[in-house]
């Protein structure tokens, strides 16, 4: 079974870190995740924007573009595409064009770091 | 991590919420600050042992309340404070805060709090003190050494302002859209000015003016995510991003100042970089352009050209045109010159300059130019005499420094 783990803090509180404290953090985790990887075990992994880079496209028969995350509690986070745009305009369209005759949102942050995949492609 | 680094750096991150709201609770900022000052000290006795609250800000509000509540009581009835643990359990209330103060409900107080620090009755200087200690939560000896005085002066300064502010007329009422935009408007200059204080360091004073480069960061993006469909707050916040990244490359082993072209830019901040372009192209879909917009855009020239050779003279000329536009500035038609020498030769540019002669003839940076364009043109004599007018004018040694090397390049030749 595939497995997501979802990361969850304050980002102001992560914002405020100097360069050695995210450092430190990412070394740590690294710790873990580092043998994952050499065992083919570690999908992508992306560190995303501060939310504040984000906009919401609201799914309907005509679907909205708000600026900022995604802030209701009614829904909850289902799943998630990474995809290559040369703008935002681009990426805001491939999420209109997804929710078109849908509900919910999608909310699009930009990418701030991204590893690729090292799952061994056969185990999966 | 320690524990007591979490619980700062919540503190700090609650602050300018929690300040706000009892700014408007109290009408005072000395109350407010020790009302919240009391409020941080019961959270590190608190929190520790029971966790963080799920919103530390209506925590802080609540408590900071309820706290210069009593004292008031205290004070008419002379009944005892509370024993610690009879502090009333505040989860039951908490959570009702919580519920009620979102981000639209700090909105306004947060705005007011800021734009209470900007009053148009300080100068300059003072609104950024003032900001540093109010908002941002700056111990005094901190914004002292930022400013480069003693702690007694600075101490001074912020009681100075605060008693001004105190006997100007605060509007606490919700403001309208006008009013609401004019405040952006004001709050969104300071902010820039603090983030000026920070960048225009040089040599020793660098390291202790750095961190106000990082405030006016942080301060930014509260404001956007106050306001998160403004295309001008997207604009500054990536305009200080983009200039923010330089920093590693800015200043050379003596602590002087590196200019752009000659900077390594691989040590520049890729992530700033990346982050203040994708702001930049945020903004960029409300087809609402700003000054702050254009200024990051031209920032944004800068950080795509790998080399300083690669620099799209021409995107730069056509921003600085723009911005000419909405913010006519002898100083804006100075850098466009710059521009316009790389792309179209020195002789446009310095036809471009003349007529700047009578607003910036004192002005340090419009002799050096004019001298480097007149060199390029082939024309020393004049060159030499206007650098010689910009050293005279020079403001640093570093400034003075720089010209002497074009006058020793001069002489050599």
């Amino acid at each position: 079974m595939l497995y997501a783990i979802l990361c969850y803090h304050d980002e102001d509180v992560v914002n405020a870190w100097s360069q050695a404290e995210d450092d430190a953090v990412l070394a740590k985790r690294s710790q873990v995740t580092d043998p994952l990887a050499a065992a083919a075990r570690l999908g992508p992994a992306v560190r995303l924007m501060p939310t504040t880079a984000a906009v919401t496209v609201r799914s309907g028969a005509d679907p909205v573009v708000i600026d900022g995350p995604f802030a209701e509690t009614k829904e909850q986070l289902l799943g998630f595409y990474i995809v290559d745009c040369a703008t935002l305009e681009e990426a805001v369209e491939v999420a209109r064009r997804m929710g078109v005759g849908e509900t919910g949102a999608f909310e699009i942050r930009p990418v701030k770091l991204h590893l690729p995949s090292r799952l061994d492609a056969s185990g999966a | 991590m320690t524990e007591i680094g979490w619980i700062d750096g919540m503190l700090r991150a609650a602050r300018p919420a929690a300040m706000a709201a009892l700014l408007r609770r109290f009408r005072d900022l000395d109350r407010a600050e020790e009302a919240f000052q009391e409020a941080c000290l019961r959270a590190l006795r608190h929190w520790p042992a029971k966790g963080p609250p799920r919103d530390p800000a209506a925590w802080l509000i609540m408590v900071g309340r309820n706290v210069a509540l009593d004292e008031v009581r205290r004070r008419a009835r002379d009944v005892p404070l509370p024993e610690e643990d009879a502090l009333s359990d505040l989860s039951d209330a908490e959570d009702g805060a919580a519920e009620r103060l979102d981000a639209a409900d700090y909105r306004d107080d947060i705005l007011r709090l800021l734009f209470t620090c900007c009053h148009p009755a300080l100068p300059a200087t003072q609104q950024v003190a003032l900001a540093l200690r109010i908002v941002c939560g700056l111990a005094v000896t901190e914004v002292a050494s930022a400013f480069l005085v003693s702690a007694a002066a600075m101490e001074q300064r912020l009681t100075r302002a605060k008693r001004r502010i105190a006997t100007a007329d605060l509007p606490y009422a919700t403001p309208g859209a006008v009013e609401r935009s004019e405040r952006l408007g004001a709050v969104s200059a300071m902010v820039y000015l603090l983030f000026n204080e920070g960048y225009s360091a040089s040599g020793g004073t660098a390291h202790v003016r750095a961190p106000l480069c990082a405030e006016a960061i942080r301060l930014a993006r509260l404001l956007l995510k106050l306001f998160p469909a403004e295309p001008e707050l997207m604009g500054l916040l990536a305009l200080l991003l983009l200039q923010h990244a330089r920093t590693p490359a800015r200043l050379d082993a003596a602590g002087d100042i590196v200019l752009l072209d000659d900077q390594d830019r691989a040590a520049w901040h890729r992530g700033a970089i990346a982050e203040g372009l994708a702001l930049l192209d945020k903004a960029r879909r409300h087809r609402r352009p700003g000054p702050y917009q254009v200024q990051a855009a031209l920032a944004a020239v800068h950080a795509r050209a790998a080399r300083a050779a690669d620099t799209d003279w021409a995107e730069m000329d056509r921003l600085y045109a723009l911005l000419e536009r909405m913010q006519p500035s002898p100083v804006v038609t100075l850098n466009r010159a710059v521009a316009v020498s790389k792309a179209a030769g020195p002789d446009s540019a310095l036809a471009m300059i003349a007529p700047l002669a009578a607003p910036l003839g004192n002005y340090f940076h419009f002799h050096g130019l004019r001298g480097a364009l007149l060199l390029q043109c082939g024309r020393p004599d004049e060159a030499r005499e206007a650098f010689g007018r910009a050293i005279a004018l020079a403001r640093t040694p570093a400034e003075a420094a720089h010209i002497r090397a074009h006058l020793d390049r001069l002489a050599g030749g």
